[in-house]
């Protein structure tokens, strides 16, 4: 349908959501930059001149900064080696028959649907609590000295307790892949004298391979900003300091707004990187 | 009683022109064919008659009335699309209904009309059932169900049978022709294959890059078509096109001959070839003969059953009187 | 494909599925099963926990010391209430979209895109003195606002991939059938569409219930959903483990149900369309 009324009509329809979102995003973007080349504190003072690029350059030169880039790089990086990993089995697995699939598959994604504060506080208190957890329970019961998680293995514990979370979201979306899959296509394979690796690695892989860069490019931008699984665990402490959590932590924990808002900044830049390449592979799949 | 009238329409999406300024008149009660290659205009055509798009210039007039502005739904035509466009969650017998719905009419008349249009369609037995429930002819039948129902100013039929199987097909060809000769109603019907044009037509339009290439009955195009391109188009077997020093002969640029039109001897006759596949209908034979003035073979149509050999050397001598001569920029020498 | 193994690979796989699930799934089933025990049986090693004595108590001890349904009431209000409002503003832009497609609008549902890959952190200070401006912080509303904005360009998408499916020649059947603007949304598009809008608004629900970075950060008492709430027994006071597992138990459980029946959507909403 292209005909001239209607084509207005559509324009007034679009206008709203247009609009509503240009202003979530010009608004607070604009208000970010415009207080990163700031000294702004304020409980110490309030606004106290404009300061260049000082911000940008004390962000990057604390002490925390790197810290931080290599928690958050050990954390995202080895949630999306065990998600991708696990997804891709356990939808090969899923994809087999079995007696009550339904219900297995439920007991799958189950995880994705729990909110992530209780997902925080369960794994931290009910398993990897060194006295009364699960885990130490389980210890002792084979004799072993129970590990201190959360305090000694830190980045561990959390990486365990994300990729709980996002395992479902992995094993669901490659299952779907993979149920789009032309049998005939597995048919020929083994036709051909593929044997079961040679299919895995030369028709399964390469047909996943798309499902599998949109769950390593979606997760990677919901992992840079993880944020209550933190917050309800070790609140930054034991070196699981985040980029998000640090931004965090500058902007409303000490108030040094300014800075918190450079770092905020680079926050975005790099999500931007990232949601480039997702955009391209979205947007391939609009004109089709 | 309906006529339409095109005056110097036009269709351009964006920069691309689809349709050149043309000119058409349907007269009341015509079946009209558009016919012509995939990308022609040809369903564009038809969807600026329907309303559906929106001319670039021209205009376009119904029983003499200026319908240019008219939204489809005020044009008082019917529509069957290629996929039918059944509504997925409306049963038979309301979708059947539902352009009565639109034009307010009470449910008992909506009732009456509906069992009428599934008696002669033989859909009475499915009218509860939801499209997703039939077979592909049941759905064009439902689909000519509800254009019929509202006694249109004229049909308009887009590809209707392309999703048909083959014997369908030609059962349905039947059926359409069949309702016309009964209702009368002017049908604009657009197919890319030209045995429906010819089976069904009054007048077949032929189209290419939105151009009319010419109009006629479907008798007048096969014998008489005015260039190259819609004597290649019309007939089947496709008309020889044969060019070069073989042509000059007749002085022209290229001449056609109909695969009917040749005789085939084993002993004399104008060209000598050689045989290639031969194809055995029963009914008929079709050779594809080798000559060795022209890379495309020469297809010959001859008696059913006779059998000749690959390779063999044979002669063919086209028949004078159907010989078609066309000039160098494809147009028929009168 | 009748293979002679084919029975013995299917109890093969039984076995190793049941298993797995069963792991993936443990952490719940085990804060269901702590949220019937006494908080003395809580902490005692798993046999010991499995064969003490059931209870109702913790339910009703978490209601009765924090108020439980207030924060229940938040979540409800929050999620419903975001999601309505996104639909009112997403199902008319999607239609025209993709009913009325332009130039523009493979770049604007891009830039819609976009804006949802802002990490929240980098506008968490405006957005933060904003409401204390707007006097909309720790307000139910106020986070409406946000979690409607934050998951409009979902909405948008998902709705966009759903319409995309309604094969236009049906429309322009019933424009040729006589129905005007009106009368084609009311009786075909409507019909047509409701499956898709209602998986959008299922899938918006479970996003927005689960939301736990602008919630945390822009609610105290007042307006607190159960993401806040439960964050709250980050500092607990002497023995909690059942009376969280009960909390946690009644927090996921809805969001639970709803995710069970919207897997299929779940994939198409959170991968922009990309995979189906």
């Amino acid at each position: 349908m292209s005909t001239q009324q209607s084509r207005s009509a559509a324009k007034v329809m679009l206008a709203p959501a247009v609009v509503l979102l240009m202003a979530w995003m010009l608004v607070p973007l604009s208000m970010t930059l415009y207080f990163s080349f700031k000294k702004y504190l304020p409980l110490r003072g309030g606004d106290l001149g404009w300061v260049g690029f000082d911000n940008y350059t004390r962000f990057v030169s604390s002490s925390s900064f790197w810290p931080a880039i290599g928690t958050t790089l050990l954390i995202v990086g080895g949630v999306l080696f065990i998600t991708v990993t696990l997804g891709i089995l356990f939808s090969l697995l899923l994809n087999q028959p079995f007696w009550g699939q339904g219900i297995v598959r439920i007991m799958f994604i189950a995880p994705f649907f729990v909110m992530p504060t209780v997902s925080g506080l369960v794994w931290k208190n009910m398993f990897m609590d060194p006295v009364n957890g699960f885990f130490a329970h389980l210890s002792r019961a084979f004799g072993s000295e129970p590990i201190q998680w959360l305090s000694q293995e830190s980045i561990l514990s959390l990486t365990i307790i994300l990729s709980w979370q996002w395992l479902p979201f992995a094993t669901l979306i490659l299952l779907t892949a993979i149920q789009s899959l032309d049998s005939e296509q597995i048919e020929a394979a083994e036709m051909d004298g593929a044997r079961l690796l040679g299919r895995f690695w030369f028709i399964i892989i390469p047909h996943l391979a798309r499902a599998i860069t949109i769950v390593i490019l979606i997760q990677t931008i919901f992992l840079l900003a993880i944020f209550a699984e933190i917050f309800v665990t070790t609140a930054g402490a034991f070196g699981t300091k985040t980029l998000t959590y640090l931004i965090f932590q500058r902007v409303l924990e000490s108030q040094n707004v300014g800075l918190g808002s450079a770092g905020g900044v680079y926050a975005i830049i790099l999500a931007n990187i990232i949601a480039i390449f997702l955009m391209r592979i979205v947007g391939k799949n609009l004109s089709d | 009683m309906s006529h339409i009238h095109l005056k110097d329409v036009s269709k351009k999406f964006g920069d691309t022109e689809v349709i050149p300024p043309l000119n058409l008149e349907i007269k009341d009660g015509e079946f009209v064919v558009f016919v012509g290659p995939s990308g022609c205009g040809k369903s564009t055509l038809l969807r600026l008659i329907a309303g559906l798009e929106d001319v670039s210039s021209g205009r376009i007039l119904i029983n003499g009335e200026d319908a240019t502005e008219v939204s489809p739904a005020k044009r008082k035509l019917a529509m069957v699309f290629q996929s039918y466009a059944l509504y997925p969650h409306m049963t038979v017998r309301k979708n059947i209904a539902f352009p009565l719905r639109m034009a307010g009419l009470s449910s008992t008349e909506q009732g009456k009309k509906v069992e009428d249009a599934a008696k002669v369609l033989n859909l009475s037995e499915y009218l509860d059932r939801k499209p997703g429930q039939l077979s592909g002819g049941q759905r064009q039948r439902v689909a000519i169900g509800r254009a019929i129902v509202r006694e249109p100013q004229a049909f308009l039929f887009d590809e209707p049978l392309s999703n048909l199987d083959a014997a369908l097909r030609v059962g349905m060809r039947v059926e359409i022709s069949e309702l016309h000769k009964r209702l009368a109603t002017t049908m604009i019907y657009v197919t890319h294959d030209q045995i429906e044009a010819m089976t069904m037509a009054d007048k077949i339009v032929v189209l290419q890059n939105g151009r009319i290439e010419q109009v006629g009955t479907p008798l007048d195009l096969y014998r008489s078509p005015l260039n190259v391109f819609v004597a290649g188009f019309i007939g089947s077997p496709k008309m020889n096109i044969i060019e070069g020093p073989q042509a000059s002969k007749y002085k022209s640029a290229s001449i056609g001959i109909r695969p009917e039109h040749i005789a085939i001897s084993d002993s004399t006759g104008t060209w000598k070839g050689t045989i290639g596949v031969s194809e055995q209908l029963g009914s008929d034979t079709f050779f594809h003969v080798k000559c060795e003035f022209q890379d495309q073979s020469i297809t010959v149509r001859a008696i059913g059953g006779l059998e000749l050999a690959y390779g063999q050397t044979v002669f063919l001598t086209p028949e004078k009187e159907h010989l078609h001569r066309f000039d160098k920029d494809g147009l028929r020498i009168k | 494909m009748a293979r002679a193994s084919s029975k013995r690979s299917k109890i093969i796989n039984s076995l190793i599925a049941w298993t797995l699930g069963l792991i993936i799934f443990f952490p719940i089933l085990w804060i269901i099963i702590l949220s019937f025990k006494t908080e003395g049986d809580a902490i005692r090693s798993p046999i010991a926990v499995v064969i003490s004595n059931w209870t109702f108590d913790n339910y009703f001890v978490v209601q009765d010391r924090s108020d439980y349904f207030k924060h229940f009431y938040n979540s409800v209000f929050i999620a419903l209430g975001s999601t309505f409002l996104g639909i009112l503003i997403a199902v008319p832009a999607s239609w025209s979209m993709a009913f009325v497609p332009s130039k523009r609008t493979r770049g604007i549902l891009l830039w819609m895109l976009s804006t949802k890959m802002l990490p929240a952190v980098g506008v968490l200070y405006p957005i933060y003195i904003l409401f204390i401006a707007l006097g909309i912080l720790d307000s139910r509303i106020g986070l409406v606002v946000v979690l409607m904005l934050m998951n409009l360009p979902i909405i948008v998408w998902m709705l966009y991939t759903y319409f995309r499916e309604i094969p236009e020649e049906i429309l322009e059947a019933s424009r040729m059938d006589g129905a005007g603007l009106r009368e084609e949304i009311l009786f075909v598009l409507a019909p047509m569409a409701l499956p898709g809008i209602a998986s959008t608004v299922l899938l918006n629900i479970i996003l927005a219930w689960n939301e736990a970075f602008w919630t945390l950060n822009l609610t105290a008492a007042k307006a607190a959903p159960l993401t806040a709430f439960i964050a709250s027994y980050s500092s607990p006071e002497g023995l909690f483990y059942a009376k969280l597992s009960a909390a946690s138990v009644m927090a996921i459980a809805p969001i639970l149900i709803m995710g069970w029946f919207s897997q299929k959507q779940l994939v198409r909403g959170l991968t922009f369309g990309a995979v189906k």
